[in-house]
């Protein structure tokens, strides 16, 4: 057991950076999600921690021991790959056991554990059976086992359930947490599927681009996300960011101008001094620089609404709605989420939106940092 | 085509119900289709009949006739005592002997030795075509060529081994003992070039994961060799034994080149091909040189076909 420290860690393959100073840590006993788009160093991550990669620059840290130049084999981390690496020549069952007796254990413990990680992954049927002879979603199943078989200082899991059917996933997601619970291994889990981050994570690191955006608690990331692309990526449907033209002192409290209406940011200046040095900045530029942050389901329709705009699709999914309008400069989309009972809109009908106050976040447009608004 | 399709419950039954008309229609297009298949492989038909099955058919019956040393002589029917006679001669006996020893020496060495190249070039020079291309190279090189060098390198007087202080006497290529695998050792460099590309070919069909798995798993450099590389190489490997094998049996420019029927060695060296030529020849026998042929190819089919049965069951084809 151990915690996995990144530092300032850095990989380029042919001009391309992979990760980009990466700073992190899965503290000991942690279960932390790596959440980010396709192509962002999630799985260069956990290759670094493997030792399958060497980080350019930075170091990588099991525990207290920086690993930058310690073998694959003696680092003593369990993966499952995204593409499952099995090995083809070899049944189920000596996949499974073949991290076992690389360590030499004996080989009744060796049936025992087999047995039990293969029967609590519903693989008991197919011990005999090569890799090639089972489903996708079997395979990966194996690919799981292999790695829980064992008890190794952290596992390392990318994507280990993108193959599973919506039922199978979601029990084999409380297993894992279950597991990882009763081990209390630190685990970094690879994964671009939000309700997986949201449920499993106890911290959540979202990447972008090689780069770190923003590590916090499930719901701190949603409701306080650090930048533009965090607010956007988390969340589906993601945050509406909508142009914010200018920013008024006002009472009660400070609004700010969308196109086609206005927005309520929630506290007065006195209150929250960043907003007040935005709206200088603001008023000054040629072009907007600010970005109001909605969540879908802080709006609704409303005849009391402050935004016009027009309904471009209604997405009926059931529990809920999502209605997709276009605001009044006819570029900025906006999504409203509202429950199955409430009126629907037809498309191309004019609406009026309302955002709830101490909803709206403010961004700012060229770094998409944070600059206030609702907390 | 035009009909309008009903639904799809009853579809399938319909079809069958219709069964009678189509199938016959079905039929005259296959056959024309099979018409049309055999008149596209006419032409390769006709060259492989005209130089190989015909000669292939031809040589069973030259076995059965004793041939007159000159040509415009008439061939008398001696039928198979032409080939208990050969089969029991000792000069073929000793050629026997030597071509097994020989394939004996060139097969595992040769293939062993196209591995270990193709796993420090698969693995430690990646990015260096240029290694590919050197190891690879025996392949294009002839075997005049080939065993022209080596003949200077072995050569008493001006060659590599007396100025290393090794100098058997007789010289190394006239010597009863080291002939043979003096032989061997330009034949497995000539099969290099084709085992390393092989090999490699073999290796670069292993996906990296599962080699990366192993290692995080835990496997020593030698048990990921041993126990994953090797495996998953196995087809590749028992391609290999099947092709070296018969490129073995079939050695036989570097002994005409390099020993010939004058030296003091030739019989230790006389590997079964060039027997044959050997027979036609200087014998002029070329009944008896087809009794031999025929020798070689059931030897490297039964050899071809005993591999197929044993050693294939303990290959592994992925998926
Ligand atoms: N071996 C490699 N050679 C060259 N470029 C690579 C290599 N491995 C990764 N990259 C590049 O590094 C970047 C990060 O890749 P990585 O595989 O870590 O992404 P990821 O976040 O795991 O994506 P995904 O969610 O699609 O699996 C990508 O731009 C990728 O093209
Ligand atoms: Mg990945």
């Amino acid at each position: 057991m151990a915690q996995v420290v990144f530092r300032e860690a850095t990989k380029t393959f042919d001009g391309v950076t992979a990760l980009d100073h990466l700073d992190l840590e899965a503290r000991d006993g942690e279960l932390l999600v790596l959440l980010g788009p396709s192509g962002c160093g999630k799985t260069t991550a956990l290759r670094l921690v493997a030792g399958l990669e060497e980080p350019d620059s930075g170091e990588v840290l099991i525990g207290e021991q920086v690993v930058n130049d310690v073998e694959p084999k003696d680092r003593d981390v369990a993966m499952v790959f995204q593409s499952y690496a099995l090995y083809p020549h070899l049944s189920v069952r000596r996949n499974v056991e073949f991290p076992l007796r690389q360590r030499g254990v004996d080989p009744a413990e060796r049936r025992r554990r087999v047995a039990e990680v293969t029967e609590s992954l519903g693989l008991g049927d197919y011990l005999d059976r090569k890799p090639r002879q089972l489903s996708g979603g079997q395979r990966q199943r194996v690919a799981l086992a292999r790695a829980i078989v064992r008890s190794p200082r952290a596992f390392l899991m990318d994507e280990p359930l993108s193959n599973l059917d919506a039922a199978l996933r979601l029990q084999t997601r409380a297993d894992i947490v279950a597991l990882q619970q009763r081990l209390g291994t630190t685990t970094l889990y690879v994964t671009h599927d939000q309700v997986e981050a949201m449920t499993m994570g106890h911290r959540i690191a979202v990447m972008d681009r090689g780069a770190l955006q923003q590590v916090d608690g499930p719901q701190a990331i949603y409701d306080h996300p650090a930048n533009a692309f965090v607010a956007r990526f988390v969340g589906n449907p993601g945050m509406n960011l909508l142009p914010l033209l200018a920013v008024h002192e006002g009472p009660p409290a400070a609004y700010g101008d969308v196109p086609g209406g206005t927005v309520p940011l929630g506290a007065p200046f006195v209150t929250d001094p960043a907003l007040a040095r935005a709206a200088a900045v603001v008023q000054g530029a040629s072009s907007p620089s600010l970005l109001a942050g909605i969540r879908p389901e802080h709006l609704r329709l409303g005849e009391d609404g402050t935004i016009d705009a027009t309904v471009l699709i209604v997405e009926v999914l059931g529990a809920e709605v999502h209605v997709l309008c276009t605001l009044l400069d006819g570029t900025s989309k906006i999504v409203v989420r509202q429950e199955a009972a409430a009126r629907r809109p037809g498309a191309g009908e004019g609406v009026r939106l309302v955002a709830s106050p101490g909803t709206v976040h403010v961004f700012t447009g060229v770094s998409g940092a944070r600059v206030g608004g609702s907390s | 085509m035009t009909t309008v399709s009903p639904p799809t419950g009853t579809a399938v039954t319909r079809g069958r119900a219709q069964a009678p008309g189509p199938p016959r229609r079905a039929r005259r297009r296959r056959v024309r289709e099979a018409a049309l298949g055999y008149l596209l492989v006419l032409p390769a038909l006709g060259v492989f009949g005209i130089f190989v099955f015909y000669p292939f058919a031809a040589n069973f019956r030259l076995a059965l006739y004793r041939t007159p040393p000159y040509p415009g002589l008439p061939s008398h029917y001696v039928g198979l005592q032409q080939v208990g006679q050969v089969l029991s001669s000792s000069s073929f006996l000793q050629s026997l002997g030597s071509t097994a020893l020989f394939v004996v020496m060139v097969v595992p060495t040769g293939l062993i030795l196209g591995l270990l190249l193709a796993v420090a070039a698969y693995r430690r020079l990646r990015a260096m075509a240029v290694y590919r291309i050197i190891f690879s190279s025996t392949v294009v090189t002839s075997v005049a060529v080939s065993a022209l060098i080596f003949g200077t390198l072995m050569d008493p007087v001006v060659g590599l081994l007396p100025w290393l202080g090794l100098n058997p006497s007789p010289p190394i290529l006239e010597n009863t003992t080291w002939a043979l695998p003096a032989i061997a050792v330009m034949a497995v460099w000539q099969f290099l070039g084709l085992s390393f590309i092989l090999m490699s070919a073999g290796l670069s069909a292993i996906p990296d994961d599962v080699l990366e798995a192993a290692r995080v798993d835990g496997a020593t450099d030698r048990t990921v060799f041993w126990r994953i590389t090797v495996p998953l190489l196995s087809p590749t490997i028992f391609f290999g034994v099947v092709v070296a094998t018969i490129y073995a049996f079939q050695t036989f420019g570097q002994v005409d080149i390099l020993i010939g029927p004058t030296n003091a060695a030739f019989e230790h060296v006389n590997l079964l091909v060039y027997n044959i030529l050997n027979t036609i020849e200087v014998n002029k026998t070329s009944g008896q040189a087809a009794v031999l042929s025929i020798v070689l190819f059931v030897l490297t089919l039964g050899v071809t076909l005993l591999q197929l049965r044993f050693l294939e069951r303990r290959v592994h084809y992925g998926n």
